[in-house]
């Protein structure tokens, strides 16, 4: 009887997401008098038993040359291995894009109900009962884990990430790792940037910028702040931005802690990809865009004159002006 | 080559969200409902974009929902495909609809099946997964492209901050996200056809239900926005960093 969580890596290093898993499975062990496990596969540079700080008492490593490779059907069948030589009850993902693909697996293999998108800490005052996002971030679920193992899948930003003091026990484990069916041909990434999904500040425009030559006081602004860039649809379809930075209902979904959005009048297609965001500022010249009701902070103004003093008064917080 | 495209019915993006008895079911009075956008923009349409390359494809369509789920499906057989197959329930545990679905998948032996990345109400995004692992398939989430060369797909996947792109042998499942085709809209012909293709229904067999929804509720609601002045910049910055704490 323990916690299993899933420490999710790319490229041998642990993701962002993995550490808000970490401290979401120590309090969930906590709340059930239990300890929190992890469970990382393939290779690792970075010092695993660091990660001990964020709870986690033990990690299993299951190093094997084919997991350097994601693939869903092979990590489903050694997670079922770990989980079943552990006798974990509760298992941990992030809902993050591996999450949202090893998850479901693993629940239909162990016929464990799972939650995915899950928001809050379990409410055990009577079953196992867990909160998630439902409608693109509309309303919300209470959801009723009626099995004897049970799986989480935590959404990306919802749960702070708490680090204390502590080291965790690396121990090797033995599994069958069958050979995969799927051939990774190539890796595309923006090198340096902020992954959108895992940045706790977003930066966005759309049409108001009026052509892609203007995005540079945008993307000073996001610098200034550590934020990552994103764009409305229009702006996607246009190409005056590339695909992966279009957030909303068809683009990717997002809850970071602050958004800002600069002449994006708010559509609803949009709001729905962004309305878990903690704050979101709205920076318009039409007083009747839409997204004034669902922001947090605006200004009704020309975005061409607002962004370069708001990057300035940043950098002059900041200190580095 | 045969291709199941599973369909979900859902309310439409603009729909009213409120829930009834004592907030345990979703108020569906006055809700129009659509089919699962990226049921309907991605996988539909590319299955139909594959048909257009190989017209000796075959596409099923395959959706769980009671008999109103009827229109939406008929609605996806005017875009595309061959024929449908619903499957008599109103449950909505991800584990119990995946089941279905993978009864009707082993039964057709299909080449291929075809997800949304999720549905927009339960936003589970978790049918494929589990539809993939029932059926012991190799599982391909979140393609962005999806190209078919006889019997190897070459898939294009988003991951953080990028993407990937891999090769994998059918039989396989892959959910769709934006990118691996475009929102077509129905002809008058493929509505007059659609409503001579067939229409099966089946009923479900016995699987596990392992999850249910005890409680609904809205986000509370937003305190109204603050506004500052254009000229006031350096004010929206101090709240940002000493009231909201964000900055």
């Amino acid at each position: 009887m323990s916690v299993l969580i899933f420490i999710d890596v790319a490229e041998g290093h642990v993701k962002k997401a993995s550490l808000e898993v970490l401290t979401y499975g120590a309090k969930v062990a906590g709340q059930s008098g239990t300890t929190a496990e992890g469970v990382v596969l393939g290779s690792v540079t970075e010092d695993l038993s660091a990660l001990g700080k964020y709870g986690v008492k033990k990690i299993h490593q299951v190093n094997n040359e084919i997991l350097n490779h994601f693939d869903a059907q092979v990590y489903t069948r050694v997670i079922a291995q770990v989980a079943g030589s552990t006798g974990a009850k509760i298992i941990i993902f992030s809902n993050n894009v591996d999450g949202k693909a090893i998850a479901p697996r693993l629940s239909a293999r162990l016929k464990a109900g799972l939650v995915s998108g899950a928001v809050a800490l379990p409410d055990t005052t009577n079953g196992f009962v867990v909160k998630k996002n439902v409608f693109s971030g509309k309303a919300f679920a209470n959801v009723s884990l009626n099995t004897n193992i049970k799986i989480i899948s935590l959404s990306p930003n919802a749960y702070k990430t708490e680090a204390t003091q502590g080291i965790a026990e690396i121990i090797p484990f033995n599994a069958t790792v069958e050979a995969s069916r799927v051939k990774v041909v190539a890796v595309n990434k923006a090198s340096g940037e902020v992954p959108l999904t895992e940045a706790e500040i977003v930066v966005s425009a759309g049409r108001g910028m009026k052509g892609p030559e203007n995005w540079g006081i945008v993307e000073d602004l996001a610098h200034s702040l550590h934020a990552a860039l994103a764009c409305s649809r229009p702006v996607a379809d246009a190409h005056w931005r590339p695909h992966n930075e279009h957030v909303g209902q068809t683009g990717i979904a997002i809850a970071p802690n602050l958004y800002i959005a600069i002449g994006i009048s708010g559509a609803i297609q949009h709001l729905a990809g962004v309305n878990r965001s903690k704050v979101i500022v709205v920076i318009n010249k039409d007083p009747e865009a839409p997204f004034f009701k669902a922001a947090d902070y605006g200004i009704i103004g020309d975005a061409f004159e607002i962004l370069p003093k708001f990057t300035e008064a940043v950098k002059k917080m900041k200190g580095v002006a | 080559m045969k291709i199941l495209v599973c369909i979900s019915k859902t309310p439409d993006t603009t729909a009213k969200i409120a829930f009834t008895a004592n907030n345990t079911k979703f108020d569906t009075n006055g809700v129009q409902w659509i089919i699962n956008p990226y049921d309907e923009w991605y996988s539909l349409v590319r299955a139909i974009e594959l048909k257009e390359a190989e017209p000796s494809t075959l596409i099923h369509l395959v959706t769980a929902g009671a008999a109103d789920t009827d229109p939406i499906i008929r609605k996806a057989l005017a875009l595309g495909g061959d024929e449908a197959i619903r499957v008599n329930t109103d449950s909505h545990d991800s584990f119990y609809i995946a089941s279905q679905i993978a009864e009707v998948a082993k039964q057709g032996n299909y080449d291929l099946v075809f997800t949304g990345k999720e549905t927009i109400d339960y936003n589970g995004s978790s049918i494929g997964g589990m539809v993939a692992e029932l059926l012991d398939f190799p599982f391909i989430s979140l393609a962005t492209k999806f190209e078919l060369k006889s019997n190897k797909a070459t898939v294009t996947r988003e991951i953080e901050g990028g993407e990937e792109v891999c090769e994998v042998e059918l039989p396989i499942v892959v959910s769709c996200a934006k990118g691996v085709a475009e929102q077509r809209i129905p002809n008058m012909r493929g509505i007059m056809a659609a409503r001579t293709r067939p229409l099966k229904v089946v009923e479900p067999v016995a699987a596990d239900t392992l999850t249910s929804v005890q409680s609904f509720g809205l986000p509370p609601a937003k305190a109204g926005v603050k506004l500052v002045a254009a000229d006031n910049v350096e004010e929206l910055v101090r709240l940002l960093h000493e009231e909201a704490k964000m900055i």
